[in-house]
C-alpha cells in the first residue's frame, strides 16, 4: 500500500499499465512535454518516449478517431481530453463510428478516453460540465466514474483493459482532495459492481464520482438524528449494477438518487425509474432526486454553488425522507 | 494556378509493367471492374424488385479509381473505403455473394444484417467500415497509420473520402495530424464533383483539393480517375513513398458521378452534356480499349471474362439469397465487445 492522491492514483494505474503492456499509448494535447494540464502524465514521456506520449495537435476529433483506428489495429489507446467539456468536439467519433463499430461490422474498439470533469472551482460553462448521461444514452459505450483513489486506478486499468470504448470520468475535484491507500500493484476493479461507501438502514444514497463524497458528509449530519444512510457507489454507470441499487432499496426502503449532472434526462432518472418498475412494493416514500439544475455551469461562486448539489441540499432531502 | 502535380498518362504496357503490373495483373484489374460494375448493376435491379430494403448506392464512373488504387495496395495495408469504392472491396478479395447478402439484410452479409449496402468492410482483408457521417473515417485511417508508425511496421493506411466531404473539420483534422506526425497514409479524395446535388464551386473555392496538401506539408496529386492505370501508378507512388517513410500524399481523382447520389435521385441537376462527355471516358471501355491497343486483348479473352463474371454474378446472388434473415431474437447481441472479440489478426 501507498498512500496516493486520486491523481496520483490514475496516473498509477496509467502507468503501470504501460510498464506492462507495450500496446497501450497516451494521446492528448499537452500530455507529453507539459505532462498534461493536471499532471496526470508527468514524466511519462521521459519513461515511455515520444510516440507512447504523444502530444497532438488541437484536434479533439482526430485525437478520439486516430484512436480508434489505432485501437483497430491492436492498440490500447488511451485518449485524454483536456477538459471532459471538450469531447463535445468528438462527439462523432466516439458515438458514430467506436460505439457501433463492434456492432455493424465486428470490429472491437478498445480505447479509454480520460474525461477530467466536474465544478467547485469557478471553471465555468466549458470547463466544469459533467456529461456521463449523454453518453450513457449511446449504446456501444461505457461509461466510469471513480470515487475514490483506489477505484480511480483499478477502474482505469480494468477501462484499458476493456474490449470496448470505455469513457472514463476522473473527477477534478477529487484530483487533490482525495488522498488514500492505494495497493501498488496492478489491480482490477470489475465494471458494474457498486460499492457500498456506507452502510446505513434507514435511507439509501445511490450516487457516484464527487457525489460520494457529498452524500457521506451529509450523511454524517443526518446521525445526530439517528438516521441511518446507505451510500452506493455506483462506480460505473454502463453497465449499471441494477442488483446492488435494487436490494438497497429494498433494505432501506427509501431512496434518494444524487447527481453532479443536469437534472432532466440525468441518468439518476433512470435508475428512479428503474426501482419504480422493480421494487415499487417495497418503497415507503416517493424515490428523491438531487441534481444539478437545468442551466449551464455557471461561473461566479454563488452561483455555480447554487448550481451543483451541496451537503446541506442532500441533508434537506435526507431529512425529509426519513421523516416521510 | 493549381499547385499540385498532373498525373500523366500510361502510354505502354512497358510503362505500367515498370509500376509493376504485368499483363496477368491487368486482365484481372479488368475483371474486377467488371465485377464492381456488375455488382452495383444487378444490386440495382435486385432494389428495383424489391429485395433490397432501405437505399441504394452505386459507384458508376469510379470503377477506374477504386480498383486503382487497391491494386496499389500491399496485402498489410489497411483502408476505409467508401461508397463509391466497391472496387476496393472486391480488389481485396471480399466475395460477391457477401455483399449481395450485405445488401439484402441477409445474416451472412459482412454487418450480420446490423448495416446496410456499402457500409461493410472485412477487417481480415484490412478494410474499415465505412459510416455516414463523411469523412468520419479520415481520422480512423491516420489511427492505423499511427499504430503503423508506432510499432514501426512497413504498412501504410490509404483513407477515402469525397470532394463534399472535404469541406468538413475532420477532414482537416486528420490531414493536419498525419502532416505534422509524418504519418504513412495516403488520401484519396474521389472527386465525382457533386456532393449529392451541389456542385464543386459550392464546396470549395480552390482551383483543386489536392492543393490543399501542400498547406498540410505534403504532395498533392491531381489524377484523371477514369484511367485506372494513371491512379494505380500514382497511388503506387504515394503508398511506396509512405511506407519508405515520406509521409502522406493527397491524391485528387477526378471523375463524375454517373448517377443520382442514390438511385432515388434522378440526377436532374447535372447538365446532360455533362453525363454525354463523361460516358465517353467511361472507365471500363476506356481500359478495354487500352487493353486492345497496347495488350493485345483478343475477342476470345473478353468473351470469356464477360462470361465468368456473368456467372460469378449469378451464382453469388442466389447463395445471397440463400442466406437467412438475421434471428430477431438475436437483436442486441454485439453491442459490446467481448473479450474474445479481441482474438484477431490485429490484435495479436
Amino acid at each position: 500500500m501507498a498512500e496516493m492522491t486520486y491523481l496520483q492514483a490514475i496516473s498509477d494505474g496509467l502507468r503501470v499499465e504501460m510498464r506492462r503492456d507495450k500496446r497501450v499509448f497516451v494521446i492528448g494535447e499537452d500530455v507529453g512535454v507539459y505532462g498534461g494540464a493536471f499532471k496526470v502524465t508527468l514524466g511519462f514521456q521521459e519513461e515511455f518516449g515520444p510516440w507512447r506520449v504523444i502530444d497532438s495537435p488541437l484536434s479533439e476529433t482526430a485525437i478520439v478517431g486516430g484512436c480508434t483506428g489505432a485501437a483497430i489495429m491492436g492498440m490500447r489507446p488511451v485518449a485524454e481530453m483536456q477538459f471532459a467539456d471538450f469531447i463535445s468536439c468528438a462527439w462523432d467519433q466516439l458515438v458514430t463510428v467506436a460505439a457501433k463499430q463492434r456492432y455493424r461490422a465486428g470490429t472491437p474498439v478498445p480505447i479509454v478516453v480520460r474525461l477530467p470533469s466536474g465544478g467547485g472551482f469557478s471553471g465555468g460553462p466549458f470547463h466544469s460540465q459533467n456529461p456521463e448521461s449523454s453518453f450513457a444514452h449511446i449504446a456501444g459505450l461505457k461509461v466510469v466514474c471513480p470515487a475514490t483513489p483506489e477505484d480511480a486506478k483499478g477502474l482505469l486499468i480494468s477501462a484499458i483493459e476493456d474490449p470496448n470504448p470505455v469513457l472514463y470520468f476522473e473527477h477534478k475535484h477529487l484530483y487533490r482532495r482525495l488522498k488514500a491507500d492505494v495497493p501498488e500493484e496492478r489491480y482490477t476493479v470489475p465494471f458494474g459492481k457498486a460499492r457500498v461507501h456506507r452502510e446505513g438502514d434507514d435511507v439509501t444514497v445511490v450516487t457516484w464520482g464527487a457525489m460520494v463524497h457529498t452524500a457521506g458528509d451529509a450523511a454524517k449530519e443526518l446521525e445526530a438524528d439517528g438516521v441511518s444512510v446507505e451510500i452506493l457507489d455506483l462506480r460505473t454507470l454502463i453497465p449499471w449494477d441494477k442488483k446492488a441499487v435494487l436490494e438497497s432499496a429494498e433494505k432501506t426502503s427509501k431512496v434518494l438518487v444524487l447527481h453532479e449532472d443536469t437534472r432532466t434526462g440525468g441518468f439518476g432518472g433512470e435508475i428512479a425509474s428503474t426501482i419504480a418498475e422493480e421494487a415499487f412494493e417495497h418503497l415507503d416514500a416517493p424515490i428523491v432526486r438531487i441534481a444539478a439544475a437545468d442551466s449551464p455551469v455557471p461561473f461566479s461562486p454563488p452561483l455555480e454553488k447554487a448550481f451543483i448539489p451541496q451537503v446541506d441540499d442532500v441533508v434537506k432531502g435526507l431529512k425529509e425522507l426519513a421523516a416521510y | 494556378m493549381a499547385i499540385a502535380r498532373e498525373a500523366e498518362p500510361v502510354s505502354s504496357l512497358h510503362e505500367i509493367r515498370e509500376a509493376g503490373l504485368d499483363r496477368e495483373d491487368l486482365l484481372g484489374m479488368y475483371r474486377t471492374m467488371l465485377i464492381t460494375r456488375g455488382i452495383e448493376e444487378r444490386g440495382h435491379i435486385l432494389y428495383k424488385q424489391g429485395k433490397i430494403p432501405g437505399s441504394f448506392y452505386t459507384g458508376r464512373g469510379n470503377e477506374a479509381s477504386s480498383v486503382g488504387v487497391a491494386t496499389a495496395m500491399g496485402g498489410d495495408d489497411v483502408g476505409t473505403p467508401l461508397h463509391r469504392d466497391m472496387g476496393v472491396h472486391v480488389t481485396r478479395g471480399v466475395e460477391p455473394w457477401r455483399i449481395f447478402a450485405q445488401y439484402m439484410g441477409r445474416a451472412d452479409g459482412p454487418t450480420r444484417g446490423r448495416d446496410g449496402n456499402v457500409h461493410m468492410a472485412d477487417s481480415k482483408l484490412g478494410l474499415l467500415a465505412m459510416v455516414s457521417h463523411l469523412p468520419a473515417m479520415l481520422p480512423v485511417a491516420v489511427g492505423c497509420a499511427l499504430a503503423f508508425r508506432i510499432r514501426e511496421e512497413r504498412r501504410v493506411s490509404v483513407g477515402w473520402f469525397g470532394e463534399g466531404a472535404s469541406a468538413r473539420g475532420d477532414c482537416h483534422e486528420a490531414m493536419n495530424l498525419a502532416g505534422v506526425r509524418r504519418l504513412p497514409i495516403v488520401f484519396i479524395c474521389d472527386n465525382n464533383q457533386w456532393a449529392y446535388s451541389t456542385p464543386t464551386h459550392l464546396e470549395y473555392a480552390c482551383e483543386t483539393l489536392a492543393d490543399r496538401a501542400q498547406a498540410y506539408g505534403f504532395e498533392g496529386v491531381v489524377v484523371d480517375g477514369t484511367d485506372v492505370l494513371a491512379v494505380y501508378r500514382e497511388a503506387k507512388r504515394a503508398i511506396e513513398k509512405a511506407r519508405e517513410g515520406g509521409g502522406p500524399t493527397m491524391i485528387e481523382s477526378l471523375t463524375l458521378r454517373m448517377e443520382g447520389h442514390a438511385v432515388h435521385d434522378d440526377a436532374f441537376y447535372v447538365p446532360k452534356e455533362m453525363f454525354e462527355e463523361w460516358a465517353k471516358r467511361d472507365p471500363i471501355e476506356r481500359f478495354r480499349s487500352w487493353l486492345r491497343e497496347n495488350a493485345a486483348l483478343t475477342d476470345d479473352e473478353e468473351d470469356e471474362v464477360a462470361a465468368s463474371v456473368k456467372k460469378l454474378l449469378a451464382d453469388a446472388i442466389n447463395r445471397a439469397e440463400e442466406s437467412p434473415l438475421p434471428d430477431p431474437s438475436s437483436l442486441t447481441e454485439g453491442v459490446f465487445a467481448t473479450p474474445e472479440d479481441l482474438d484477431t489478426p490485429h490484435h495479436k
